[in-house]
């Protein structure tokens, strides 16, 4: 307890939020314990933790979605009582949602009023409204049109919207909720541009990420929650990112993945100028040509909606190509006609989709039902015209062992698992299919750092094993210490190939932008 | 926003829908009240109408099977995420598949005619439901609009089939010829006669067993099958299907001609075991009941049988309620079979929110007192 003490002590001044003992209880999850946390007026605060550490339950408390079962919120010395959202926007309180919650069709001013549109007639409150809206932004200085309609803004200027709502409901205390899982490099710097102009404002925000560079980047003051319990508070000057991984952790983690050199042999999968056009009609991969080896990770960075995700989909059969050719060892496996996702796995394609709940599961199954998901006509899960459960069972209690999957029932229902939990048995069962080929989208988003370790040391093991593996990932770190070459996607097409060793963060991030890689290159040399 | 536990089973399926259940006969004593009657003698009577006596067991089974193949025809398509509400359409256009089969292959034996009849009910009924179903697939016209339409049509195809082409002549009445003698379902009471046990007579017939049989066969096949695996993953999600390689538009119309073809055994109980005769709206409303059967048996085949027999026993004790008590009318009689359709059909979820609440708050004092 001696670490809670240190932070904080900065004279009389209240602190902005004081939270004393807030205790939480989800049925047998015991998610927040006795939590203590201080957070000064005009700082701003990162509060980091393993997925499930508690973080979203504790800023879930404070903005009213969830009451404590004991303990005190304290907002400017002054004790409150939050049962609500409004009841927090009442004390000052503004919340930046990971998922926006913006009506894409309506007008940034449109957006801002939403909810406080003061009075029956619209006309006066938007007046008034555009008023505040300008003073705001001039302060600010979040350059946001308030005509311009949302749907057609950046995702990095959606959030913006969002952080003016908050402020023009009179936030004094704005909370960020991983508030750069989908921006670039580039956005995320004017992020904390804007949090620090907020900053000199008097403002206080609170940041909540699972990324130890940006906490180090940006914040004041530290607090690192590990299994629902505050085990420390830092000032960000004092600390270090071994520190604080280990702090979250409990033990001494590995931030860079140790793997010898890649041994690439014959060429796996051949694309060749293939197109992907999405429902619409838009097309969504330009012209995408590349390779991918045995033997080798090729990993393809980007922000995300640049075509990662339908150039993935289109590979593993779940999309069909507009125009170019794929081959698979040789032979053409173009996805269309006669050639879907269970044609793939048939011929040894595992893919590990992007969106876990959307794609790679039903959360409504259990474990053993998830695990054949794809591989239900797998002779072995068959007993004449039955399904073999038993057989699936054993298999599925396999793939728990083999991928460490706790809790370590097949019929336990599959949402009930945590998200890294999901992800392992989603991995089991693509990767103990033992295929030729294996598409990896995200495989550690929402995962905590321990089994980010043990995910990709898998996966790397793939590849030393002479397999062919395609990664996408919108984690530069990911990217950059799992793959042997980086291919950069921006607005559907491939801008350009980095070999691992000579990829940093600012060339990629500028490749992601859509600068051509020369110039990035050169950008890079004169910096 | 509050996190909850999930309910035991034995709430979800057993608690829940007798909870729902009391309701509905508290509101019918309500109602029953408001006429004038007693709700104690109502309901007296409405229980030995069903279950009092031999004759009322037979009527109530007899009933029961309908309802069977009805909410079971729904409960498969509901699988697959699909709102069948054209089982009427479905069984009525399946009775003519048996009725054919009867009339024109009637040199047939009758153990081959059995297996032929169920046939022709099934392919009659599935390809009654196969154009929503690739309405549905291929075009996306919302399956529960082109199932209602399909009933509309269904019912007019048979009224000019029934007055033009299938009326025998002479005959001033809109229904086919009878059935040969030798090609009807025995009747129960006609088995056991056989066998030396006395029964009263009563419509019930071999169509019971088989729905039983057809029960458990449904069971296999949506939680022991490729094909029930299938169509649950579509059903619980598309998208992941697609990603498994399993087409979602296949599996839809599949799942819809599985769901017809069940909605027409119903046929066989009425064509080939009790009327012996395809009579115009044969069907009367059953598979629009079935819906609240499968919704109240939670899609289960087991609480299907179970909805489907209190079902049975409200059709039953009903008839005989308004028979006793002349105030009841059969009016009054549907009023309470509609409301308990209601709270445990439609309402089905109005006391979830709150049990839900009960007992995750009961499961929380459990912990805690485990814990301490």
């Amino acid at each position: 307890m001696h670490q809670m003490h240190g932070a904080g002590e900065t004279g009389a001044v209240q602190p902005a939020i004081e939270l004393r003992g807030i205790d939480k209880r989800f049925g047998a999850v015991h998610a927040n314990k006795e939590i203590d946390l201080k957070v000064d007026k005009g700082t701003i605060h990162g509060i980091v933790g393993e997925n499930g550490a508690g973080k979203s339950t504790l800023m879930s408390i404070l903005y009213g979605f969830y009451q404590a079962d004991a303990g005190t919120i304290h907002v400017d010395g002054k004790l409150c009582d939050i049962r609500g959202s409004e009841d927090a926007i009442a004390v000052g309180i503004g919340m930046v949602h990971q998922h926006f919650m913006l009506v894409e069709t309506f007008s940034v001013l449109e957006n801002v009023i939403l909810g406080v549109e003061g009075g029956a007639v619209l006309r006066e409150g938007v007046d008034k409204a555009r008023e505040e809206l300008k003073r705001l932004e001039r302060e600010y200085s979040l350059n946001i049109d308030p005509d311009a309609t949302v749907g057609d803004l950046s995702v990095g200027l959606q959030q913006r919207v969002e952080i003016l709502k908050a402020l023009y409901r009179g936030a004094e205390i704005l909370i960020l909720d991983e508030p750069t899982g989908v921006l670039t490099p580039q956005e995320a710097d004017h992020l904390f541009r804007i949090l620090d102009t907020l900053k000199e404002q008097g403002k206080t925000v609170v940041l909540i990420t699972h990324k130890l560079r940006e906490i180090m980047a940006a914040t004041d003051n530290v607090s690192v929650m590990r299994q629902g319990a505050m085990v420390a508070h830092r000032k960000t000057a004092e600390t270090s990112p071994e520190e604080l991984s280990e702090l979250m952790v409990g033990r001494k983690v590995l931030l860079r993945l140790e793997k010898g050199e890649a041994n690439p042999a014959a060429t796996v999968l051949n694309v060749e100028n293939l197109c992907v056009d999405n429902a619409q009609g838009v097309r969504k991969v330009k012209n995408a040509t590349f390779n991918v080896r045995a033997g080798e990770i090729v990993g393809i960075a980007g922000v995300s909606g640049n075509g990662q995700s339908e150039l993935l989909e289109a590979l593993g059969g779940i999309r069909s190509a507009s125009e170019g050719k794929v081959e698979l060892n040789g032979q053409d496996v173009t996805p269309g006609k006669g050639v879907d996702a269970a044609e793939l796995r048939r011929r040894g394609v595992a893919h590990v989709p992007e969106d876990r709940h959307r794609m790679a599961m039903v959360t409504a199954f259990s474990a053993k039902e998830a695990a054949i998901l794809g591989y239900e006509d797998d002779p072995a899960y068959q007993k004449g015209v039955l399904l073999d459960w038993n057989a699936i069972s054993a298999a599925t209690a396999n793939m728990m062992s083999e991928f460490d999957v706790r809790p370590d029932n097949p019929d336990l229902k599959a949402a009930n698992f945590s998200g890294g939990n999901q992800q392992k048995l989603v991995l089991a069962r693509e990767i103990m299919r033992d295929p030729e080929l294996l598409l990896v989208g995200q495989p550690t988003r929402g995962v905590d750092i321990g089994a980010i370790e043990f995910i990709h040391k898998r996966i790397v093991a793939m590849r030393d094993a002479g397999k062919a593996v395609l990664l996408v990932s919108v984690e530069l770190d990911e990217i950059m210490s799992l793959a042997d070459r980086i291919l950069v996607m921006c607005d559907g097409a491939i801008i350009g190939e980095v070999a691992a060793s000579e990829a940093n963060e600012r060339v990629l991030g500028l490749m992601m932008a859509g600068v051509d890689p020369n110039e990035a290159k050169a950008a890079e040399g004169q910096a | 926003m509050s996190k909850t536990v999930e309910l035991p089973r034995w709430i979800d399926v057993g608690a829940l829908p007798l909870l729902n259940l009391l309701l509905a006969l508290v509101v019918s004593g309500l109602v029953v009240l408001a006429i004038g009657e007693n709700p104690v003698e109502v309901v007296e009577i409405l229980l030995y109408g069903a279950f009092g006596y031999e004759e009322a067991w037979g009527y109530t089974l007899y009933y029961t099977t309908n309802f069977i193949f009805t909410g079971l025809a729904f409960a498969v398509a509901f699988h697959c995420g699909l709102f069948n509400i054209g089982a009427e359409g479905q069984a009525y256009v399946g009775g003519l598949g048996v009725t054919l089969a009867a009339l024109y292959l009637d040199f047939l034996p009758f153990p081959i005619m059995l297996v032929v009849a169920m046939f022709a009910a099934m392919i009659f009924g599935a390809a009654w439901a196969y154009i929503p179903a690739y309405l549905q697939a291929r075009r996306g016209s919302h399956v529960v609009i082109t199932t209602i339409m399909f009933n509309f049509i269904a019912s007019s195809l048979m009224v000019y089939l029934l007055v033009n082409v299938l009326r025998p002549e002479g005959s001033m009445t809109p229904e086919s010829e009878q059935i040969a003698e030798h090609l009807r379902l025995p009747f129960i009471h006609d088995i056991a006669g056989a066998l030396g046990i006395e029964m009263a007579s009563s419509p019930l017939n071999l169509s019971f067993v088989y729905a039983i049989v057809i029960s458990v066969m449904v069971w296999l096949f949506i939680w022991h099958t490729r094909w029930g695996y299938a169509i649950r993953t579509v059903g619980a999600n598309a998208v992941a299907a697609t990603y498994a390689g399993l087409e979602p538009g296949r599996f839809i119309i599949i799942a819809m001609m599985i769901s017809g073809a069940l909605s027409s055994f119903m046929a066989l109980n009425e064509v080939m075991g009790v009327q012996h005769r395809l009579l115009i709206d044969f069907t009367a409303g059953y598979g629009f009941v079935g819906i609240a059967v499968a919704l109240m048996g939670r899609n289960h085949p087991f609480g299907i049988f179970l909805a489907a027999l209190l079902f049975g026993m409200l059709y039953q004790g009903g008839a005989e309620l308004s028979f006793e008590i002349p105030t009841i009318s059969n009016d009054m009689v549907v009023v309470i079979q509609g409301l308990v359709i209601l709270f445990t059909g439609a309402m089905e979820h109005m006391f979830r929110p709150r049990v839900t609440k009960i007992y995750t708050a009961w499961r929380l004092r459990q912990d805690a007192g485990e814990a301490a």
